[in-house]
C-alpha cells in the first residue's frame, strides 16, 4: 500500500517557481474512498429527485409518472445505502453513525438525513404494489400512508441533494473546498438531470413532460454553476480541465447538452429520442458527479492546489481573526462521547 | 443568531465538557535540534503497536516513510539545501566554505491536535473525540472507517488503514493519540521519551509556548532570521495548534500547508449555499411538475 | 556521532546549547554535519596530511601551550643522531629493512640509551614482531624504552629545554612537518585552504589555560592501513595544545558497539589477556620469571613495575588452588602464540583449509567483514560451524544463499560444513555489563527470561566448560590439564544460567590469605606477587569494591557532581580523565579556575578534585626521583603520563608503534591519487596478502590505476546496525532504511550517466555489487592536486540472504585484505572502484565483469602490494 496516496515519491524535476514543496508529495489526504461515493453522490441525487417528481406527478395524478419516479428512488435509495456501507472501512459498524447527531459534521446530519429518507422512500414506493400486499392491517396502512409517505420524501428529497456538496466542501481538498459556493447548484442541478432523464426513460413520451422539464432546468443550472464555480475557484479549477476529473467533466457537460437538446426538440414526439436522451442526462449526470469527485481526489494528491492558493493569501494579508460565534458553543457537547472503556 | 463570544484561547478540553483541573499538554518540536535518526518514529510505533507500512525505498534523501499516516505516527523529514554563496544567516547550515553551503533541514512532524480540529468536527460516529488533555483522539472501538476525518484534515495526518485481514485496527482511522494512555500514567509520550536531542518537548502547552518564543528570539538574534515558529498562534486558522514547531525555513518545505485553516470555519456558509439549493430545487421541480 | 551514536549526541547539541563550537570533518555531510557549526569535506584516506597540517600550523604560528609541552612532553628530548626522518629518505624513516618490510626502530630511541637496548632481551623473530602489546597509553614493544620498557634512571635522558637542538623532538617534529603548509593540505586532502585555517584558528583558540578542545573520531580513522598513525596525530595535536588529561580535552574514541572497549579489556584478541597484559609468545622458554623479565626491567619506571603482581593474580583466578609458586602459578597452562593468529588470517587458513572449526558470536563476518566474499568462502571450508545470535544472519545460512551460490562458485550440496545455530538471548533477558569507550562499565539487568531456547553467552561457555571437563577429568594428557584445573564452579540460576555478578567478582579479585580473606579486592594496588590475591583483571578492579556492583549504580547526574561518578564504573579505580595529572601545572595549581580538576592541596599534603588523581596521592608535584628508584618512585612529581616510562607524553614515539615515531601521509592502498610529499606512495610496514583471493587495484602511479578511478568509503546510518544482524530483522528498522543505496554527487551521476532512484554497480578487483542511487551534494567531488576526484559513499549494513526483511549486496564485499600493521586492522574506509549504471550481472556473469576489469587493470598478485616505492631506499 503506498504511503502516500498513490503518488510515488518522484521529485518534481521542474520545480513550480510560485510554490515549493517536500518533493512533490501531497500535503493533505484525499479521502479514501472508493467508486462508492461518486456512486452515492449520483444515486442520491437520482433518488432525491426523483421523489420530487413522484410527489409532483401524484398531486398532478400521473400515475405513470409517480410510479417510475418511485420505483427509481427506491432502487436508488437502496443502491445508496449498499454504496455507503459498503464504503466504510467496518461495514459492520455502519450503525455507529447513529450514535450521535452532529451539526459540524455533514456526514452526520446527511446520515440522519437518509434515516429520515429512506423510510419514507420506501413506504412510498411499497404503496405502489398495495395489490400485491393481502388484505389487513398491513395494505391499508400502506394505502394510508401513500400520498403522505411521498410528500415525505419529497420534502426530504432537496437537501438529500444538496447536502452532499457540502460533505464534499466541508474538507480539506481544495477543489471541493474552494468551490462550496457554487456545489450545491451543481450538485442540485446534476440530481434533476438524472431524475428528469431517468425518468424519460422510465415513462412514456406522453407522461414524461414533467421529466422533461425538470431535466432542462436541471441542466442550465448544473452547467452555469459549474463555469461559476470554476471561476471562483482561482488556479484549482485547473483539477476540473485537467486529466481523469476533464474529461470526465467535459464528458458530462457534452451528455447533458445532447441530452437537454434531445429532450426539447423531439423529446415530446419520439420515444426512442426520449430514450437516448434520458440515458444521455443521467449518464452526464453520473460524469458530473463522477468528475467532481475525481478532481477532488487529484486536488488533494498534488501539493500545488494546497500551497498556493495559501501562500497567495498570506500574501494579501488575509488574518485569522475569526468571528466567535455562537457555532462555536454549538459544536461542544458532542466531542465529549466516549466508549464506555 | 446573535454574536456570542466565547474564547476557545488554549482550552478545547474545557469546552468541551470536561470538568478538571488539567493544563492542556501539547508539543513543542524544535526542528533545530533535531538530527534525523527516527527514534521518535520507532518509539511510537512500539509503544502503540503499529504494523510496519512499506520496506519501499523512497530516493528522498534519507526519509523512506514519506508522510505522517495511518500507520505513521511521526514522520521525520528531511530537506538537502544548498544555499549558494559564502555563509548563510543561519547557524545550523554548515559551511564548506568553497563557495556553497549545504544544509539539512530535520524535522519529525506529528498530528497538530488542533484546537479547532478538522477531524473532530467532521467525525460522524464520535469516535473521535477531545480528551481532558485537549488532545484529539480516535476511540478504536467506535470508528467505522468512513474515512471522512481523513480528508477534514489539513495537514493530511489522520488516514484509514489498509492491511490484510488481522491487521490491528485494519479499516479504521488512526493517528497520533499524544499518547493519551501514558498521559493518563503521568508518562511521557514515547516519541518525547526517546527523542534523544529533546528536540521533541512535551509538557504544558502555555508553558512550551512561551519556550518555543524565547527559543525563536534567541536563533533569530544569533543571526538565524529565517527561523519561525508554526502552529503557536491562537489566532491562525485551527486556533492554534497542541503541537507546535520551530522551522527554519517555509513550511511548505517540510511538506506543511502554509496557512491552513480548518473548513468548518466556513460550515455555516456552505449549509447556506445548500439550503438556498435545495429550496431551489424545491421550487423548481414543483414548477416542472405543474400540468394543466 | 549522531548517526551512529545518536543517544551520546544529545551532549553534543548540549555543549553546543552553551556555545561550544562544532566542527565536522568526514568525506560526507551526514547528519552531525546538519548540526555542525562548520563541515569540512576530505578525501578518503587523507586525514594524516590534514593533522600534520595543523600541527605545522600550530609550530609555525606558535600556537602550542609551550609550558605544558615543555613540563610535560618529550618535546625536549633529544633523540639518536643516526635518526632518520622521512623528510632524509623521501617517506621512510631510518632502519626499513625491505625484505621483512618493517622497521627496526633502533635508531628512533632517545640518545643515550643505545647500551642499555643492547643489553635488553631483543631478538624477537618475525613473528613476535607481530606479538601485539596493547594497553591503554601506548602499544609497547618489549624490548625498547618506553612503555614496559628499560629503565631510565640509569642514563640520562638528554634533552634541551630551549627546544631548539636539532635532534630535539621538537625540531623533529618541526622538520618532519615543514611540507604539510596549507597549500599541501589543499592539494592532498580538497580542503580548501581558507576552510582548513578556519579549522585551525577555532583549534588553538579554544586551546590553553582556560579553554580546552576535544577531538571524537571513530572507525573513519582507525580503519585504515595506517590507522594507528591518524590517533597518533590527534594525539601530538592534543599534546602541543595542552589538551590531554584536562576536562572537556582528550581524544574521544566513538566505538562499533557497546562492549567494544569491554572486549579488549577482557580481550577478544590473541594476542592479549585480561588487563592488556601481553599474552605470553611460544618463544618465551623461560617460565613466569623469563616472560615477566622480558617485559619488566627491575629497575622499570611507572605501574608496569606491577606487571607480576597483575600476572599472578590472574593465574590465580584462572587456576585456584592448582596455581602455585611451584608451579610457577600454571603459567604453563597459557596458550602460547606463534604467529598471527588474528581474525583475518584465521579466515585465510580457512581458505587454505587449515582450520576445521570455527564459532561466530554476535558477529557477521559474511557481511560486516573486509574482503566478504572470501570470508562466505572461508566458511564453506569448514567442517563445523557455530554461530550464536538472535536470527539466522548471512554468516549462517552462507551455505544455501551466499552470493557465491548464485555465481555457481559455491554448490549447497558440496558444502561439507556443518552449522550449528544457537539462539542468543538479549540483553535485556539476561545480567551483565556494557564497558564502553569511557572505560566505564555499566551493568545490565535482566528484565524477562529469554525465549524458547535463547541462552546467554556466559551459560553458553559455561555449560560448554563444565562439558569439556567432564570429558577430560581423568585424562593423563598434559595438554588438557589446563581445562581440567580451571576453576569452573560459578552459582548457578534457572536453566544452569551462571550468576553474572559471581563473575565481575571474580574478575574484580579477592584476597585468598590472611586477615581479609574472602574480601574483594578495592584496588589493583592491593594486588600481590606471592599467590595470595586473585583478580581475573587488574585495571577492572574495584569495580565490586565493598561487595558493591558499582558498574550498577545509576544515580542521575542532577543528584552528583558534575564529574558523576556514581554513573557506572570507570577503570581504573573510577578515574574519568586519565592523566588528569596534567590538568594542574607543574607547581600542582589548577591551570585556571575554569578548567580545575584536580590539584595539589598543601594542607592536606596530597592531590584533590573532582575525579580520581590519575597520580600517586601523597607525591608532591616537586618530588624529584633518586637516581635509583624503580617502579612508580621513579617519576616525578610533574610526570603526568604514568604510563610512559618517562612520564612524559610522547609527541616523538620511540617505540611501540611499527610503523615510523610520527604519522606521516601515505595513500591507501588502493588510491587513484600519487603521494603529492613522498616517493613511498603507501604505507611501507603495512601488512598485505598476495593471494588470488586478494587481489589488489593498482594505485597511481602505477599502470592501470585508472580503470578504478573513484574513491569509495563505507560507514554506518541510524537506522541500522552494523552488518544488520540486529536490525534488518526488525521491521520497525528496516522499513526507515530499506535499500541498500549509494551516494553520489551530482557531477559523478552526470559524469557516468547515473539515473537519481536508478541502480548502479561498484567494481573493484574482488567483486562488482549493486546499489540504489541517491544523488546527492552532501558527497562532493574535490580538487586533488589538480585532479577533480570522486568519492562513492557506501553504507554497509545489506547482505545476501533470505531470512531477513531486507537484503542487498554487501559493500564489504569490495574490500581486499591490507592491515595495519600495528593492531592488524583492515583497511575498510577507503579504498578505490569504477562505478556504472545499472544492475550487476547474476550468475557466473558476475565474475566474467570482475575478471574483465581484472585484465584491463593488469593485475596480478603483485599488483599493489610493493611495500617500498621509495627508490631511494635502495640505495
Amino acid at each position: 500500500m503506498p504511503k502516500n496516496n498513490g503518488v510515488r515519491g518522484e521529485a518534481r524535476m521542474v520545480p513550480d517557481a510560485s510554490f515549493t514543496s517536500y518533493y512533490g508529495r501531497p500535503v493533505v489526504k484525499a479521502a479514501p474512498w472508493s467508486n462508492d461515493i461518486p456512486a452515492y453522490l449520483f444515486l442520491g441525487g437520482l433518488a432525491g429527485g426523483s421523489s420530487l417528481l413522484a410527489a409532483g406527478a401524484d398531486v398532478m395524478h400521473n400515475d405513470e409518472l409517480r410510479r417510475a419516479a418511485r420505483l427509481t428512488a427506491l432502487g436508488a435509495i437502496g443502491g445508496s445505502y449498499l454504496a455507503l456501507v459498503h464504503d466504510l472501512g467496518r461495514p459492520s459498524r455502519f450503525f455507529n453513525m447513529l450514535r450521535v447527531a452532529k451539526p459540524t459534521s455533514p456526514m452526520s446530519m446527511g446520515t440522519w438525513i437518509i434515516t429520515a429518507y429512506g423510510p419514507a422512500a420506501v413506504l412510498a414506493a411499497a404503496s405502489e404494489f398495495t395489490g400485491m400486499i393481502p388484505p389487513g392491517r398491513l395494505s391499508r396502512l400502506v394505502s394510508f400512508a401513500n400520498r403522505p409517505a411521498g410528500i415525505a420524501a419529497a420534502m426530504i428529497a432537496p437537501v438529500l441533494s444538496s447536502y452532499t456538496a457540502v460533505l464534499l466542501s466541508d474538507t480539506s481538498t481544495p477543489a471541493w473546498n474552494h468551490g462550496f459556493k457554487e456545489m450545491p447548484f451543481v450538485f442540485v442541478g446534476s440530481s434533476a438531470t438524472a431524475a428528469g432523464g431517468m425518468a424519460m426513460i422510465a415513462s412514456s413520451v406522453h407522461n414524461a413532460a414533467p421529466a422533461r422539464r425538470l431535466a432542462i432546468g436541471g441542466a442550465l443550472t448544473e452547467l452555469l454553476a459549474i463555469e461559476k464555480m470554476k471561476a471562483s475557484m482561482g488556479v484549482v479549477s485547473e483539477t476540473l480541465d485537467l486529466g481523469t476529473a476533464g474529461k470526465l467533466i467535459r464528458l458530462s457537460q457534452f451528455l447533458t447538452i445532447f441530452g437537454a437538446l434531445g429532450s426539447i426538440v423531439f423529446g415530446r414526439k419520439s420515444r426512442a429520442v426520449s430514450l437516448v436522451s434520458g440515458l444521455a442526462l443521467v449518464l452526464g449526470s453520473a460524469c458530473t458527479k463522477f468528475g467532481v469527485f475525481e478532481a477532488g481526489q487529484s486536488s488533494a494528491r498534488d501539493p500545488k492546489y494546497t500551497v498556493a492558493p495559501q501562500k497567495k493569501s498570506l500574501q494579501d494579508g488575509a488574518t485569522h481573526a475569526r468571528p466567535k460565534t455562537r457555532w462555536d458553543v454549538l459544536r461542544n457537547p458532542y466531542h465529549r462521547q466516549r466508549s464506555s472503556r | 443568531m446573535s454574536k456570542t463570544i466565547v474564547h476557545l484561547g488554549l482550552d478545547p478540553a474545557k469546552i468541551s465538557g470536561w470538568d478538571v483541573a488539567q493544563p492542556r499538554m501539547g508539543f513543542f518540536t524544535d526542528t533545530s535540534l533535531c538530527i534525523g535518526c527516527k527514534a521518535c518514529e520507532v518509539a511510537c510505533k512500539e509503544w502503540n503497536e503499529i504494523p510496519e507500512d512499506g520496506l519501499d525505498w523512497l530516493g528522498i534523501s534519507y526519509d523512506n516513510t514519506g508522510s505522517l499516516g495511518a500507520s505513521s505516527w511521526r514522520h521525520v523529514a528531511f530537506i538537502e539545501q544548498a544555499v549558494p554563496g559564502g555563509r548563510t544567516d543561519t547557524p545550523s547550515s554548515a559551511s564548506a566554505l568553497d563557495g556553497s553551503d549545504l544544509r539539512w533541514l530535520m524535522s519529525s512532524d506529528v498530528c497538530k491536535h488542533c484546537t479547532e480540529a478538522g477531524c473532530l468536527d467532521v467525525c460522524p460516529t464520535g469516535s473521535l473525540f477531545r480528551t481532558e488533555f485537549g488532545t484529539v483522539v480516535v476511540q478504536d472501538d467506535i470508528c467505522n472507517g468512513c474515512g471522512y476525518c481523513v480528508a477534514a484534515c489539513p495537514f493530511g495526518v489522520i488516514e484509514r488503514r489498509t492491511g490484510s485481514h488481522g491487521t490491528k485496527n485494519v479499516g479504521l482511522a488512526q493517528k497520533c493519540t499524544l499518547c493519551y494512555d501514558r498521559l493518563v500514567s503521568g508518562m511521557t509520550p514515547a516519541c518525547a521519551q526517546a527523542c534523544p536531542t529533546e528536540s521533541i518537548q512535551f509538557g504544558n502547552l502555555s508553558e512550551l509556548r512561551s519556550r518555543a518564543r524565547r527559543r525563536v528570539e534567541k536563533l533569530q538574534l544569533d543571526g538565524n532570521r529565517a527561523a519561525r515558529l508554526y502552529g503557536d498562534d491562537p489566532n491562525d486558522g485551527i486556533g492554534g495548534a497542541g503541537a507546535m514547531f520551530l522551522l527554519l525555513d517555509q513550511p511548505e518545505v517540510y511538506g506543511l500547508p502554509p496557512n491552513p485553516v480548518v473548513a468548518t470555519r466556513e460550515l455555516g456558509q456552505m449549509w447556506k449555499q445548500a439550503g438556498i439549493a435545495a429550496l431551489t430545487f424545491l421550487i423548481g421541480a414543483a414548477a416542472a411538475s405543474i400540468e394543466r | 556521532m549522531a548517526e551512529c551514536h545518536p543517544v551520546g549526541f544529545q551532549w553534543v547539541t548540549e555543549a553546543k546549547k552553551r556555545g561550544a563550537k562544532i566542527i565536522h570533518i568526514d568525506p560526507r555531510f551526514t547528519r552531525t554535519s546538519a548540526l555542525a557549526d562548520q563541515h569540512v569535506s576530505i578525501r578518503a584516506g587523507s586525514d594524516i596530511a590534514l593533522l600534520g597540517g595543523i600541527i605545522n600550523y600550530i609550530i609555525e604560528n606558535e600556537k602550542y601551550f609551550e609550558e605544558y609541552v615543555l613540563e610535560y612532553t618529550n618535546a625536549s628530548t633529544i633523540i639518536q643522531s643516526d635518526f632518520k626522518d622521512t623528510e632524509d629518505i623521501d617517506g621512510l624513516f631510518s632502519g626499513y629493512n625491505p625484505e621483512l618490510g618493517a622497521y627496526d626502530n633502533e635508531s628512533w630511541g632517545y640518545r643515550g640509551i643505545e647500551e642499555a637496548a643492547a643489553a635488553g632481551a631483543r631478538e624477537l623473530s618475525v613473528n613476535d614482531q607481530e606479538h601485539q602489546i596493547s594497553m591503554h597509553g601506548g602499544q609497547g614493544a618489549a624490548h625498547k624504552i618506553g612503555s614496559q620498557g628499560k629503565s631510565l634512571s640509569d642514563i640520562s635522558i638528554h634533552s634541551d629545554r630551549t627546544l631548539r637542538d636539532p635532534m630535539c623532538v621538537f625540531q623533529i617534529l618541526r622538520r618532519h612537518y615543514s611540507r604539510y603548509t596549507p597549500e599541501m593540505v589543499e592539494r592532498t586532502t580538497g580542503i580548501p585552504q581558507g576552510a582548513f585555517l578556519e579549522i585551525c584558528r577555532a583549534v588553538t583558540e579554544n586551546s590553553g589555560k582556560d579553554r580546552t578542545t576535544s577531538w571524537v573520531y571513530s572507525v573513519g580513522w582507525t580503519h585504515h592501513s595506517v590507522g594507528v598513525q591518524y590517533i597518533r596525530g590527534a594525539a601530538i595535536i592534543q599534546l602541543l595544545l595542552g589538551n590531554i588529561g584536562r576536562p572537556g580535552g582528550g581524544i574521544l574514541a566513538l566505538r562499533g558497539h557497546a562492549s567494544i572497549q569491554g572486549s579488549t579489556d577482557i580481550p577478544t584478541l590473541y594476542d592479549i589477556l585480561p588487563g592488556y597484559l601481553p599474552m605470553p609468545s611460544a618463544s618465551m622458554t623461560a617460565g613466569l620469571k623469563g616472560y615477566l623479565e622480558s617485559l619488566m626491567a627491575a629497575k622499570q619506571k611507572g605501574f608496569w613495575a606491577n606487571l607480576d603482581s597483575y600476572m599472578v593474580s590472574f593465574l590465580k583466578s584462572y587456576w585456584g588452588d592448582a596455581a602455585n609458586p611451584e608451579n610457577d602459578y600454571c603459567f604453563s597452562y597459557l596458550p602460547k602464540i606463534n604467529g598471527d593468529h588474528g581474525t583475518y588470517r584465521t579466515v585465510m587458513d580457512m581458505m587454505d583449509g587449515k582450520v576445521e572449526g570455527y564459532m561466530i558470536f554476535g558477529e557477521n563476518p559474511a557481511v560486516g567483514s573486509a574482503n566478504a566474499r572470501m570470508q562466505r568462502l572461508a566458511l564453506s571450508k569448514l567442517k563445523w560451524l557455530v554461530v550464536r545470535d538472535f536470527n539466522l544472519i548471512e554468516s549462517a545460512t552462507f551455505w544455501k544463499d551466499s552470493p557465491e551460490i548464485a555465481t555457481t562458485e559455491l554448490e549447497t550440496s558440496d558444502i561439507a560444513t556443518e552449522v550449528f545455530f544457537f539462539p542468543a538471548a538479549s540483553q535485556a533477558e539476561k545480567d551483565g555489563s556494557f564497558t564502553q569507550t569511557q572505560r566505564m562499565l555499566q551493568w545490565h539487568h535482566k528484565a524477562v527470561d529469554p525465549p524458547g531456547d535463547c541462552r546467554s553467552e556466559l551459560h553458553f561457555f559455561y555449560q560448554l566448560g563444565l562439558k569439556i571437563k567432564e570429558l577430560l577429568k581423568d585424562s593423563k594428557n598434559p595438554r588438557d590439564y589446563p581445562i581440567r584445573d580451571l576453576t569452573w564452579d560459578y552459582p548457578t540460576t534457572k536453566n544452569g544460567e551462571p550468576v553474572a555478578e559471581a563473575v565481575l567478582k571474580e574478575i574484580n579479585g579477592s584476597h585468598l590469605a590472611g586477615e581479609k580473606k574472602g574480601k574483594l579486592l578495592a584496588s589493583y594496588t592491593e594486588m600481590k606477587p606471592d599467590g595470595s590475591t586473585s583478580g581475573g583483571c587488574w585495571i577492572y578492579t574495584g569495580v565490586f569494591a565493598d561487595g558493591i556492583n558499582h558498574a550498577a549504580k545509576r544515580k542521575p547526574g542532577q543528584d552528583q557532581s558534575w564529574v558523576a561518578p556514581d554513573w557506572g564504573w570507570v577503570w581504573p579505580a573510577n578515574r574519568r580523565i586519565l592523566y588528569n595529572r596534567a590538568s594542574a601545572d607543574p607547581d600542582g595549581k589548577p591551570w585556571s579556575e575554569r578548567k580545575a580538576y584536580i590539584w595539589w592541596d598543601e594542607a592536606q599534603a596530597k592531590w584533590t578534585g573532582h575525579d580520581v588523581p590519575d597520580f600517586e596521592p601523597s607525591k608532591a608535584p616537586w618530588y624529584r626521583p633518586p637516581d635509583d628508584a624503580v617502579g612508580p618512585d621513579a617519576l616525578a612529581g610533574n610526570d603526568p603520563f604514568i604510563m610512559q616510562a618517562d612520564g612524559k607524553g610522547w609527541l616523538f614515539a620511540p617505540a611501540g608503534i611499527k610503523d615510523g615515531p610520527l604519522p606521516t601521509h601515505y595513500e591507501p592502498q588502493e588510491s587513484p591519487v600519487t603521494n603529492a610529499l613522498y616517493a613511498q606512495q603507501k604505507n611501507p610496514a603495512r601488512q598485505v596478502f598476495k593471494r588470488s583471493d586478494n587481489l589488489s587495484n593498482p594505485s597511481a602511479p602505477a599502470e592501470g590505476y585508472e580503470v578504478y578511478p573513484y574513491v569509495f568509503t563505507t560507514y554506518r546510518l541510524t537506522e541500522h546496525h552494523t552488518a544488520g544482524g540486529m536490525s534488518r530483522f526488525l521491521p520497525y528498522l528496516s522499513e526507515l532504511q530499506p535499500e541498500f543505496f549509494c551516494e553520489v554527487s551530482p557531477e559523478l551521476a552526470a559524469e557516468r550517466n547515473l539515473r537519481p532512484g536508478g541502480w548502479a554497480t561498484i567494481v573493484t578487483a574482488r567483486t562488482a555489487i549493486e546499489a540504489r542511487v541517491l544523488v546527492t551534494r552532501r558527497i562532493k567531488p574535490l580538487r586533488i592536486d589538480g585532479k577533480i576526484i570522486h568519492q562513492i559513499g557506501l553504507p554497509y549494513h545489506w547482505g545476501v540472504g533470505n531470512q531477513a526483511l531486507v537484503a542487498g549486496d554487501s559493500a564489504n564485499d569490495l574490500f581486499g585484505l591490507t592491515l595495519d600493521p600495528n593492531v592488524h586492522i583492515q583497511e575498510s574506509k577507503v579504498s578505490s572502484c569504477d562505478i556504472q549504471p545499472g544492475r550487476r550481472p547474476t550468475g557466473p556473469e558476475l565474475l566474467n565483469l570482475v575478471a574483465s576489469y581484472r585484465r584491463r587493470a593488469g593485475i596480478t598478485q603483485d599488483t599493489g602490494n610493493e611495500l617500498a616505492t621509495n627508490y631511494e631506499a635502495d640505495k
